[in-house]
């Protein structure tokens, strides 16, 4: 079933019939969800959808590539900010700023590239720590963006028609950015770029010898995984609408690394898995003592030994327990515990 | 003037550089950057905080309590979870020690919340002794003395001690440490413990002048990191030099060219060192195996 006969059937989008039917299932659910769902769940699903965008970006680079990141709130922040001065200041249209704020993005992204050229494993994420860090302290010192205090999103505006101010129309300009490009990304990566990516994560001086040009998949890896995020950063301006640096920080980078993990490392399934899973966790957890049972609990125990106003901080506490259990229990994350169950099922009685 | 920022550049360079010296002894026997190093530290000196303001005991007790938590902590992370880790490549540990970062983050503002505490400490950072036309704080001084005294001991740790030549060897060969009847996981959570313990030291130098709070060593752990690169990952006396090098660089460029830019210096040093010379400049180059 799973045999590959020749080339062609190697690249296909979707390989069988039985995906093919679950992606037209896919989208007739995205199309009817958000008729149907309050305005919670809509919001909540922009917000995955952003998410799914960093994962799916930042996996190219982690998972596919090997290259770790720790700066991706940097390329996250050049979006938004590049988004919003583009049609603030400028006055472009939404689609030419967002690509616009994707190029950006792509550029610091090919120049954070260069150096990892030289770098890897632990240097490279002290370098790219380095990088996000600094992005975040310019952007709050220069008062062209705002200073400190951040900027307002300006109005969105469809082809100069019809604005968006709603959860229920942002999801109809978020839905389809996130759906096109990530299934782009899977495209990519069943292509020549993709196993040029894989190769150099295996091993990258095999790679070399087998012709591969390090300097330029390394540093495309870093401009398409930049692109990726400096899109969803743009699009997280208007959800958001407004904008101040230090919520771009250290701790935003680690999330996003926590999509990829958690999703499964080198799958474009898994990081859209990452990105819906660990959005409604974060979510979840921001209002932890609204929990039936446990938020009692919690304030009890915050009552007697911790504090009632520091709670939420439990969020952290368990995002990083998650972290932790699954690298070292799971190293393949969702994606590897859905294929060890769709495998033992397919097996079943034996 | 110039003097003045010299004189200071060393003193902040003296937690600089204990930061550096505990990331990397641990970075030696792992080759993992700890990132939860700064946390350790945070969580040891509100334990401090805790037992001298809360419980109102006296600093001896306090500080060593502190430095005891910092110990029991260092080895607690090691056992429970990075041992655990079968096989583990450098991207998976480096996300359990992101993970603990985030777990003590969390712990220390669920327990002393954001706001900002003062710490009382014996020695005044308002005291201070004329050398020259620069001044030197108390606090200053007892800093910088507590930096060489923990170096100093290091250095006869490891020269010395049947421990520290081990972790010596465990350093640079596990297999044939091991062969040899070092039990390699035991010496790891020793130098857990004692990277914990120095990282401690340098959270409680540095309370008293910085505000007490969960973010007290986000900013130091990164200047930590710089100090280690710029002196090399590898060597503990580079790393150390490297410290009081950004120490100074850092206050020089903040007298003379713009305090408000002067944060950003550390990551500068970051990229151009990562840049020209990856294995910093103390450190010799080390080659891969293929």
């Amino acid at each position: 079933m799973d045999i590959k006969r020749d080339y062609y059937e190697d690249i296909q989008l979707l390989d069988s019939k039985v995906l093919w039917f679950w992606f037209l299932m896919l989208i007739a659910a995205l199309v009817t969800f958000p008729f149907l769902a309050p305005n919670y769940y809509i919001y909540m699903a922009n917000y995955m959808a952003i998410n799914v965008l960093v994962a799916v970006g930042l996996n190219m680079l982690v998972g596919y590539t090997g290259q770790i990141s720790l700066g991706h709130a940097g390329f996250f922040a050049i979006g938004a900010f590049t988004t919003v001065l583009f049609m603030g200041k400028l006055s472009f249209p939404f689609l030419v700023a967002l690509t616009a704020a994707g190029a950006i993005a792509a550029v610091f992204g090919f120049v954070l590239g260069l150096p990892a050229l030289r770098l890897e494993g632990p240097y490279l994420a002290i370098a790219t720590l380095g990088f996000g860090m600094a992005i975040t302290q310019l952007i709050g010192r220069w008062e062209f963006f705002g200073g400190r205090m951040g900027i307002q999103a300006p109005t969105l505006k469809l082809f100069g028609l019809c604005t968006v101010s709603s959860d229920r129309g942002l999801y109809f300009v978020i839905i389809p950015i996130t759906f096109l490009l990530t299934l782009a990304a899977r495209n990519l990566m069943k292509t020549k770029v993709g196993r040029a990516f894989i190769a150099i994560r295996d091993s990258d001086i095999a790679a070399e010898t087998m012709g591969v040009n390090l300097t330029y998949y390394k540093t495309l890896a870093f401009a398409i995984s930049a692109f990726y995020t400096g899109i969803a950063g743009g699009l997280m301006a208007f959800m958001l609408g407004f904008i101040n640096p230090s919520s771009f920080n250290f701790i935003l980078s680690i999330y996003f690394l926590a999509f990829v993990i958690v999703g499964g490392v080198g799958t474009i399934f898994g990081s859209i898995m990452g990105g819906v899973v660990m959005t409604w966790l974060i979510l979840m957890l921001d209002k932890v003592q609204d929990l039936p049972y446990l938020g009692q609990l919690l304030m009890t125990i915050s009552d007697r030994w911790m504090s009632v106003t520091g709670v939420h901080n439990v969020a952290s506490i368990c995002l990083g327990l998650i972290i932790v259990l699954i690298v070292v229990f799971e190293p393949l994350g969702l994606y590897g515990f859905w294929i060890r169950t769709k495998i033992y099922w397919k097996t079943w009685p034996f | 003037m110039f003097l003045q920022l010299i004189v200071s550049g060393i003193s902040i360079g003296s937690i600089y550089a204990l930061v550096a010296l505990a990331m990397v002894i641990i970075y030696k026997a792992s080759e993992v950057p700890n990132f939860a190093q700064g946390e350790m530290a945070m969580i040891s000196t509100f334990i401090a905080f805790m037992l001298f303001d809360g419980y109102g005991h006296g600093f001896l007790v306090s500080f060593s309590g502190a430095l005891g938590f910092a110990i029991v902590l260092g080895i607690f992370l090691e056992f429970v979870f990075l041992r655990r880790a079968k096989d583990p490549n450098v991207l998976s540990l480096i996300l359990i020690t992101l993970g603990f970062q985030m777990m003590l983050y969390g712990t220390a503002s669920w327990k002393w919340g954001a706001e900002q505490k003062s710490f009382d400490f014996p020695v005044s950072d308002f005291d201070i002794v004329n050398i020259g036309p620069a001044v030197i704080s108390y606090l200053n001084i007892a800093t910088l003395l507590a930096a060489l005294f923990l170096m100093f001991a290091l250095f006869l740790f490891f020269r010395y001690t049947k421990v520290g030549i081990a972790m010596k060897a465990t350093q640079q060969n596990v297999v044939a440490a091991r062969i040899n009847g070092i039990r390699a996981n035991r010496i790891l959570s020793i130098t857990w413990a004692m990277s914990s313990f120095i990282g401690a030291v340098a959270g409680m130098m540095l309370a008293p002048v910085a505000t007490l709070d969960p973010n007290l060593m986000m900013d130091p752990l990164l200047k930590g990191f710089a100090a280690a690169v710029l002196g090399g990952m590898t060597t503990l006396v580079g790393s150390a030099i490297g410290g009081y090098m950004l120490g100074i660089i850092e206050t020089l460029f903040g007298g003379y060219v713009s305090l408000q830019f002067k944060s950003v210096v550390a990551f500068l040093i970051i990229v151009l060192v990562l840049c020209f010379k990856p294995s910093g400049l103390f450190a010799k180059h080390y080659v891969r195996r293929v």
